[in-house]
This record gives structure tokens, sequence and C-alpha cells, in this order.
């Protein structure tokens, strides 16, 4: 599974699975940004093939219902949509 | 093509998108620029699956695997009635237009692939014998528009999908 990664303060394996094209990804993108922390992602969209089932059979570990976007925390949790609340109290 | 040409198709898809909306009785995401990506997406998935998927849900490419998501999809409506916004926002209840209520990030509605399966032509085994009704009645699957006539309309008259969202009810 190919991962974007963006440069921030360590606060654990954070990993974004997320779609190119919506909107409530785009704005957990801009919380962890302005939250500085460092993460992981991938748009699931834009894969192909077998790298497509390895991100799905990954997901489906953490949101069976495979929607976007869905934060895992530390190989641990996860938070199912742009919940602002959740992401703030775990990574604020 | 260059980003003024996809600006202007994407002002021309908001404009044509709410004035049919309004008509309706349907609002679109008063959050502009949120819209406007939204319906930019929209665009983008047309262009790579040739049918405008969901722009927040993962499209498989197979347009009869994904008639339910196309936008408006199947769930805008319920989703509506029970949060007051679609699924990606674009679409909004009058109380969240009206800032009486906060628009939210909400749970997928729309059942796993296996479901959709099982679920597939629920009405064809209801008790009413269908041949005993001078015509078929026709549903529309995103808005409930019914009517009775051989054929479901080309476009339905309320919400604008295309007669392929149409089953049959009775
Ligand atoms: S109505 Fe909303 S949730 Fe449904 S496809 Fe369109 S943008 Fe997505």
């Amino acid at each position: 599974m190919k991962l974007e990664h963006v440069n921030g303060e360590k606060k654990g394996e954070i990993l974004l699975f997320a779609l190119s094209t919506c909107g409530w990804c785009k704005k957990t993108r801009l919380l962890l940004e302005e939250l500085g922390v460092d993460y992981d992602y991938v748009y699931v969209d834009l894969t192909e093939g077998d790298e497509r089932n390895e991100v799905i059979e990954n997901l489906k570990k953490w949101n069976t219902s495979l929607s976007f976007p869905t934060l895992v925390l530390n190989n641990d949790k996860s938070i199912v949509g742009f919940d602002k609340a959740s992401i703030e109290e775990e990574l604020g | 093509m260059s980003s003024s040409e996809d600006d202007s198709l994407v002002e021309d898809y908001y404009k044509k998108l709410k004035q049919e909306a309004e008509i309706s009785g349907y609002h679109l995401n008063s959050d502009e620029e949120f819209t406007k990506e939204l319906l930019s997406s929209i665009l983008v998935n047309q262009q790579r699956y040739g049918y405008g998927a969901c722009p927040c849900r993962l499209a498989s490419g197979k347009n009869e695997e994904d008639l339910d998501l196309i936008c408006p999809c199947d769930y805008r409506d319920p989703d509506l009635d029970e949060y007051g916004a679609c699924y990606c926002g674009l679409y909004v209840s009058g109380e969240i237009l009206r800032g009486e209520k906060k628009l939210r990030s909400i749970p997928e509605r729309r059942p796993t692939l296996e479901e959709r399966k099982e679920n597939a032509g629920q009405f064809s085994d209801i008790g009413i014998s269908a041949s005993a009704l001078p015509f078929p009645v026709w549903r529309c699957r995103v808005c409930g528009y019914l009517c009775a006539r051989d054929e479901p309309p080309e476009v339905c008259p309320i919400c604008k999908v295309g007669k392929e969202r149409f089953e049959r009810f009775l």
C-alpha cells in the first residue's frame, strides 16, 4: 500500500483513508494540517487493481462500511467521518 | 482542459443545479466554495467513470453497480429527512440552510454490495396483482415520485434523474 506522507509533529502512527474527490476528506486533511501532526494518507479512488484490493482489505479491518474519511490512530482505533471533536480530542 | 475552462464548467453546473434544486424544493449547501468543489469532483468522476458518481463514496467503475450513487444518489432524501443533509453535504434541508441546525458529517447509509444484491427487486413480490391494474406504477428511487403509465418518463419531472433510476412499484 503506497502512502503519501505529511510531515509534522509526531503524535503516533496516523493513517488516513480518503478519497481525492470528497469534501469531508479534505476538511479532515485541513484539520490534521492545522493541528500540525505527522501523518500518512492514501487516496483510495486513485488506486487500481491489486493495490486497490490491498487498501480495501486493510480499511475493512477498521470500518466495514468502507466509508471515507477513516482515520486510524496507532493501529489501534479509528475515527470514521469528519468528526472534528474526536480528532481534536485525540490529537489536539 | 485549462483550469479557467474547468471553472466555467463548474460555474454553469452550479447555476443549473441550484435552479433545478430550488424549483423542486431542494437546497444546495450555501457554502459556495465547498459546494463548487463537490460539483467539480462530480465532473471529475463523470470523466473518470463515465457517470457522475458521488464524490464522497468509492465508485466501482461499473455503471450498473453504481446506479444508486449517481448524483443525486438514492440516499439523498432519507438522509435529508434524518440528518438535514445528504452524505456529502451538497444538498441541505431548509433548517440547515436557515442556520437553525448545524451541518455535520453523517454516517453512511448505502448498504454493502452484498446487501444491495439481496434487496434488488424488493417490490416485485408484493401482494397486489399488477395485472389487475390498467397501468404499471413506476417509482423514482431518488425522490419517490410515482406515475402510472406504460413506461417510466425519460427524466423524472421532480428530481431530474434518468429513466434507469425508476423501479416497478405496482
Ligand atoms: S446527493 Fe449528495 S450524497 Fe448523494 S451523490 Fe450527490 S453529493 Fe453525494
